[in-house]
């Protein structure tokens, strides 16, 4: 898998991609991958604060439950409401299927976020090949 | 892949081959799909008093078993809770083997061989020898006749057959499963040549019918709808048999068998609870251990099994409750990440195949 480099990535498996102050949040390829088939998506409403690191939804497949980690800090704008009706959207296309937009409160953050080769390499090494 | 009691196994099949949890469930529902079952142990018991050795430590009546036949049974301790449930074939005048769960497997047979010492009856442990294939789905019996020159149409659900399979002579065929849906279980020599080669064979046979190999995951979602109880979730050491529900695979006519004492008494006091079915009524899924609350939030029993049910369409989950909850139609609530979710005790089995006649 090529990992879009338009943005970056955690090791919790969520992609976020920042155009100025704002940010879009998604989970990875692998992520869905992992989880298999998705059913359940859990967001916080527009105006939450997320805070770097800290859980912020959930997400649940057939057989999983998985928590979802904020890769930055923010206010959230915007949720994606077609999430509550087809979560399946998110296995089949993963990097196109945002979950949520914020307001970042630091842009400086990411900057400690993985790139797309590091988590490539990541993911690699975390499932064994 | 997952560590499933010392087995290395795959949860689902990849979705680049057409697979997944939801589609292998709804392939066994509606065509067919295989499991390697391998992880089932098998324990034989023969010899003159094999009967009376089955009997003896198995709550439903084997003396009703015709040569050929099989049946839902338990193993019980003797306060009347689980060490097992199982299916026990009559392969023979005096030779019987009952087909066991994996990660209970040593146990199991250490509980059979010490329980049995008393009869002269041969008690051996098969687990090893065998490779087992479950064949499931309405289309189950299209594939596998292709593969035997066994007439599977005379094998009747819950017996079993001899016959040539992929060109293995007498191999053991059963038309029994663990899915809710008709289908087979194969018994082939457990070398991993002979396995790979019949796995294939059959996946080649299946291809017409839209066959799919099939994980732990999608044989979890097909046995909850069907309501078919797991050890550790609806059955365990301290679970009896009056709350688990199985009374009518339990016959307190036979004098005797381990467990049937206690089973007595615990008949004559009260149940303080009993395992139903629940349906979601509002978003969100019941998964194993969650706790169960009654309409104004206090907790009175717990989730043994929940899960999107990928056929129904609906999260569903069997849970312990007191007797008083147990009505249908009664409104409870999960506790799920802390907020109580709305559900409903549903009748069960949630899922029924459609009759057809064998």
């Amino acid at each position: 898998m090529a990992y879009p480099t338009d943005r970056k990535y955690t090791k919790e498996h969520e992609w976020i991609q920042a155009s100025g102050t704002s940010a879009t949040i998604g989970i990875t390829d692998y992520a869905q991958e992992s989880l298999g088939d998705i059913v359940f998506v859990e967001l916080p409403k527009v105006g939450a604060e997320l805070a770097s690191g800290k859980t912020f939804g959930t997400v649940e497949s057939v057989k999983a439950v998985s928590d979802l980690y904020a890769p930055a800090s923010g206010t959230v704008t915007e949720i994606n409401g077609e999430l509550a009706t087809a979560p399946e959207i998110v296995n089949k296309n993963p990097h196109g299927s945002w979950m949520l937009k914020i307001t970042l409160k630091n842009a400086g953050e990411l900057d400690g976020l993985l790139s797309a080769a590091d988590y490539d390499k990541f993911v690699a090494e975390e499932s064994g090949h | 892949m997952v560590d499933f009691n010392g087995w290395d196994m795959p949860v689902e099949y990849p979705a680049a081959i057409g697979c997944g949890i939801i589609n292998e469930h709804m392939a066994v529902r509606t065509g067919v799909g295989i499991f390697d079952v391998s992880h089932m142990g098998d324990i034989r018991l023969a010899g003159p008093q094999a009967l009376a050795a089955v009997q003896h430590i198995s709550m439903n009546d084997a003396s009703r078993l015709a040569i050929g036949q099989a049946q839902y049974s338990a193993l019980l301790y003797p306060q009347g809770t689980f060490v097992d449930d199982v299916i026990v074939h009559r392969l023979g005048v005096d030779e019987y083997l009952l087909v066991i769960n994996a990660g209970t497997r040593e146990k199991d047979f250490n509980w059979v061989r010490d329980n049995t010492r008393q009869f002269d009856c041969a008690v051996e442990n098969l687990s090893d020898d065998f490779t087992q294939i479950a064949i499931q789905g309405p289309k189950a019996v299209d594939v596998l006749q292709k593969l035997t020159d066994a007439d599977l149409s005379a094998v009747r659900f819950y017996w079993v057959t001899r016959g040539t399979v992929c060109g293995l002579k007498n191999t053991l065929i059963a038309r029994t499963g663990y899915t809710a849906e008709d289908g087979f279980e194969i018994y082939v020599p457990a070398d991993e040549a002979t396995s790979a080669r019949v796995w294939n064979e059959i996946l080649s046979a299946g291809k017409e019918f839209g066959l799919v190999p099939c994980g732990l995951g999608a044989r979890n979602t097909l046995r909850l709808e069907g309501k078919l109880p797991l050890y550790g979730h609806e059955i365990s050491d301290t679970i009896n048999v009056w709350e688990a529900g199985l009374d009518r695979f339990c016959k307190m006519e036979k004098p005797e068998f381990v467990g049937r004492t206690a089973l007595e008494k615990a008949k004559a006091g009260t149940l303080t609870r009993t395992l139903v079915g629940l349906e979601m009524t509002e978003r969100g899924i019941a998964r194993d251990g969650y706790k169960v609350l009654d309409g104004g939030g206090r907790e009175i029993g717990y989730i043994t099994s929940g899960s999107p049910a990928p056929f129904l369409k609906k999260n569903i989950a069997l849970a312990y409750v007191p007797p008083e909850f147990a009505a249908v139609g009664t409104v409870l609530k999960v506790e799920v990440r802390g907020q109580g979710v709305g559900a409903q005790v549903v009748p069960t089995p949630f899922y029924r195949r459609p009759k057809k006649n064998l």
